[in-house]
């Protein structure tokens, strides 16, 4: 029987209530009185010499209040990057100014110049016309390999445009390079990851409130971390110290990692207002997000498998170029790195990895985390050339990952990229994964596929990834430049309600649902008395937000530090009232009892003696309970999985069409899983729309060609099918207090690769032998091409 | 500027518009529904679908100037008079058909649309049928379900698990 209440129950979500009824209350929707509009000036071409910006006409016209340019920034700081890698000879990655408003040059399509506030909306757009911008254009900087060597600069002050030149792990890279030369079969790959634009379905939007009366400034915005926006804009930025500043992240539709990062419009809004003396809203059109959003993964990738004769994996050696774009934006640095290289052992024993990873200035729009971030770039390198090698060796794609497989038993398990698997059972998954996805019916399938001229093909791959990001020591001697821990407020009412303040931000993962079902569980009380607090800074203790699957793991567990902290308060309380010591109480379905009496004192009971102390051991206890705790992790947490995807290849017209998609995942406990399940299907989608579907594509002269939803094409209804999930293979996280590991990411990290080796393996079977490898996305002209080039 | 009526959700409203301002504008700004969304500038995403006299309509691809006096229908005016959800929204809870909420609106209302023409749709007809109606957030699995749902069929049996 399922759970109805608490942790395992797939409650049904309480936020769908205001959603369902048009009274959610994203940016968009806050208008504040007296506001004022902003509207950008940006750059037409990828990289350009400002010759001049003429403002004059733009500031004559109806409603227009400022038009801004750089030079209203000269005494501001610069965009901040949170995280600096340092290279292979030990020197810090090369570093540019990142300004509000282009200063000298513009530095790809979409770069703001100049910025008019007006009155009204309409207003500002056609000052906005208005504003004269004279550019010198320049070569524009696109290919990453010739960019590296050098040519036209970037930020000429830099001198180069190789970001860094990294290694991973420097020292490891002799014995992998001695491994390849004695290994008895080398496997080898060339293949990008294709570039890729967030598309949160809510567009970015930021509100900047100046008021003179207290000094302090509002800023309303998008966001997945608000705290981490207060602190970098008001520290580095604005200077701005945090108790003049709020940040509030009201409902945001969606982020998928785009929402994560300080974006120059925040700080102009902020600044802007307290110039103007009147609130500034932005809301960025669609158009502006295709140019402005950080995009994601846009690696270049050659990768080389070691084996020995029973296909035992021997040594891994990649080498990338990783597109940073034209700044570095938030975490950028960390993304092709930390969050790549470090996952490059995947579900496997290979004893030597060497990753070199590349980071290039390019004319682009920065770059930087989408969902998976990194795990996806190294998940699809490494299941792609583990299923090139297994066909080149004539071992079936399964057999040679199981063999392969760290296995039950040698767990904790030490990988060569540093991180350390706590838990996990990768036979166990697989062997779910081939009984879901009936594998043993593919013959006749395929089959059948063929009678229609239809060429059928299966793919499997596993993926582990690294979330519940991080313990902040760790982080730290990479090069973050944060901490990494998450925090919870637990307040409880004097009539038994709980409120917890959070610093994660739920901006579609149903934390207000999912966190009352843990407090339920804990203390025996209904989810419905459990309320959750997130999106403000003035409200929240300060944390560090929601991304890389770490709200549960790492959130979860702070406010289940909290929840304990009130607990074990609470049971001094009861033992008072009880006339017992509190090592003796017992508190189970919101009652605190004496062990082995039958003296009891109920829930609400303990939280009244607590706010009114008449019978309460004052002397020894504080009155109230309200508890705050800082979890930082001690280790990332490792989900992992096997994916299965059928997919039927219309040799005539390239047409890939998914028939089956099969995902059994190891999320280690799962709390509500109908959202664990949604998460999953959200991931699948993106990931098989990265395969099949999406790209971001520059022309040679940095002009953005897919710019809107009639250019990029999104996974629509009608391009994926219905998903089997599960998630029933559980081994618990040891080192959090749930055992969970995270799911948002699973699916976008996991899905690509089983769909490029399905249709691999479909044009395989189907006699094209010399087709081994097809970039995503895999369109029908290209896999037509494959088929007849 | 000039004044525009018509009737929104059964009550009859006016706003100042100017010639170029969109019925999605019009709702959101000038009547303060907010419910009606704006995900882009090419009338792809479908977030701001509300329903004409009937039919449904993308509301940033129409002028308020050009629907002046008409009968709208918006996500406020979709639950049960005593104000709880509707039978398309409660199917959208029940079976988790959304998690950031910003397409929401545009996919109850053309799945309103869709269930108004075809009162038994297969999985087929929902999928073509929202085609204008993007998401990025729950990959379509559990919106087909809601709307399946929400027909009287048991999606359960239809979507596998």
């Amino acid at each position: 029987m399922p759970k109805d209440h608490g942790i395992g129950a797939s409650s049904k979500r309480r936020e769908d209530v205001r959603f369902l009824t048009g009274k959610g209350r994203y940016t968009d929707d806050i208008n504040l009185r007296g506001q004022a509009h902003a509207v950008f000036v940006r750059s037409q071409v990828a990289h350009g010499r400002i010759r001049s910006v003429d403002t004059a006409t733009a500031e004559g016209m109806p409603g227009v209040l400022k038009v801004f340019t750089s030079a209203d920034f000269s005494a501001k700081g610069g965009i901040p990057c949170g995280w600096c890698v340092t290279d292979r000879a030990g020197k810090p990655m090369l570093e540019p100014k990142h300004p509000i408003l282009a200063e000298g040059k513009v530095r790809y399509v979409g770069d703001a110049i100049a910025c008019v506030v007006a009155e009204t909306l309409e207003e500002a757009r056609d000052a906005a016309e208005a504003v004269d911008v004279d550019i010198e254009e320049l070569p524009a900087v696109m290919d990453m390999k010739a960019a590296a060597k050098g040519g036209a600069l970037v930020h000429d002050d830099l001198g180069s445009n190789l970001c860094y030149d990294w290694g991973f792990i420097e020292d490891s890279k002799a014995a992998t390079d001695a491994a390849f030369k004695t290994a008895h079969h080398v496997t080898t790959l060339e293949l990008v990851n294709n570039r890729l634009v967030p598309n949160a379905m809510e567009p970015r939007v930021a509100i900047g409130d100046y008021s003179q009366a207290g000094d302090d400034y509002t800023l309303y915005t998008t966001s997945q971390n608000p705290h981490v926006i207060r602190l970098l804009m008001g520290a580095f930025v604005l200077s701005i110290p945090e108790h003049k500043l709020r940040v509030v992240a009201p409902d945001v539709g969606g982020g998928f990692g785009s929402k994560i990062f300080h974006y120059a419009e925040e700080a102009f809004v902020t600044h802007a207002s307290k110039v103007v003396n009147r609130p500034v809203k932005w809301t960025c059109t669609r158009s502006e997000s295709f140019m402005t959003d950080a995009h994601g993964r846009d690696h270049v990738t050659k990768i080389e498998l070691a084996l020995d004769k029973d296909g035992h994996f021997q040594a891994i050696r990649t080498e990338t170029y990783a597109n940073m774009g034209a700044y570095l934006s938030t975490f950028a640095p960390s993304v092709p790195t930390y969050l790549h290289g470090t996952l490059m052992a995947g579900n496997y024993k290979t004893p030597n990895i060497y990753v070199n990873v590349k980071a290039v200035f390019t004319n682009t729009v920065p770059v930087d985390a989408y969902r998976g971030a990194g795990r996806p770039e190294a998940t699809f390198q490494l299941e792609r050339v583990i299923d090139k090698a297994a066909r080149e060796m004539g071992i079936d794609p399964i057999e040679i990952r199981r063999r392969n497989f760290v296995q039950p038993n040698e767990f904790p398990y030490q990988t060569p990229v540093a991180v350390a698997y706590d838990t996990g059972n990768y036979q166990a998954t697989m062997d779910k994964l081939v009984a879901m996805a009936d594998l043993a019916g593919f013959e006749k399938r395929r089959a059948d596929s063929a009678k229609k001229g239809l060429l059928r093909g299966l793919g499997v791959n596993c993926y582990i990834e690294a979330c519940g990001i991080a313990p902040s020591n760790l982080v730290g001697q990479l090069g973050a430049r944060a901490g990494l821990y998450e925090s919870a407020t637990v307040r409880v009412n004097a009539t038994g309600g709980v409120v917890v303040m959070t610093g994660s931000h739920s901006h579609g993962q149903g934390h207000e649902t999912a966190f009352p079902q843990v407090i339920s569980e804990m203390i025996g009380i209904p989810e419905s008395q459990v309320e959750v607090i997130h999106g403000d800074t003035n409200n929240t203790p300060m944390g560090m937000g929601t991304y890389g699957s770490r709200s549960l793991a790492v959130g979860g567990s702070a406010m289940v530090k909290a929840a304990n902290k009130i607990i074990n308060k609470a049971k001094k309380i009861a033992a008072h009232l009880l006339e017992a010591s509190d090592t003796d109480i017992e508190l189970k379905d919101g009652k605190f009892s004496v062990a082995g009496t039958d003296k009891s004192v109920d829930w609400g009971s303990v939280c009244l003696a607590a706010y009114v102390p008449h019978n309460y051991p004052l002397e020894d206890l504080e009155p109230g309970l309200e508890e705050t705790a800082f979890y930082d992790p001690s280790n990332f947490t490792y989900p992992a999985g096997a994916y299965a995807c059928e997919v039927e290849v219309d040799p005539e017209t390239g047409k890939v069409t998914i028939c089956s998609f099969a995902a059994a995942d190891d999320f280690g406990n799962v709390v509500n899983p109908m959202i664990v399940e949604g998460q999953v299907h959200g991931g699948l989608a993106q990931g098989i729309g990265q395969a099949l579907l999406e790209a971001a594509v520059y022309d040679e002269n940095g002009q953005l060609l897919s710019g809107s939803y009639m250019d990029y094409a999104m996974p629509r209804a009608g391009d994926v099918p219905f998903y089997k999930v599960d998630h029933s293979c559980q081994t618990p996280c040891t080192h959090n207090p749930l055992g969970v590991k995270g799911c948002g990411e699973a699916g976008a990290i996991g899905s690509p690769p089983a769909v490029v080796n399905a249709v691999i393996d479909a044009l395989q079977r189907g006699g094209h032998k010399h087709v081994t490898h097809i970039d995503m996305p895999v369109s029908p002209s290209r896999v037509w091409t494959a088929i007849h080039g | 500027m000039t004044k525009v009526t018509m009737t929104v959700n059964g009550r009859s409203v006016s706003a100042e518009t100017e010639g170029r301002t969109l019925l999605s504008q019009y709702l959101r700004e000038g009547l303060g529904l907010t419910g009606t969304h704006v995900g882009c500038d090419t009338s792809q995403c479908g977030a701001c679908v509300v329903h004409v006299d009937g039919k449904a309509v993308k509301s940033c691809t129409v002028f308020a100037q050009d629907v002046a006096g008409a009968t709208v229908t918006t996500i406020e005016g979709m639950a049960n008079a005593d104000g709880t959800l509707g039978t398309i929204q409660q199917a959208f809870q029940d079976h988790h058909g959304l998690q950031c909420g910003f397409c929401t609106p545009g996919m109850v209302m053309s799945a309103a649309a869709l269930l108004a023409e075809n009162a038994k749709p297969s999985e087929t007809d929902i999928r073509h049928y929202l085609e204008g109606n993007i998401c990025r957030c729950t990959g379509y699995h559990n919106i087909v379900k809601a709307v399946l749902a929400a027909s009287g069929q048991d999606a359960s049996a239809v979507a596998a698990e």
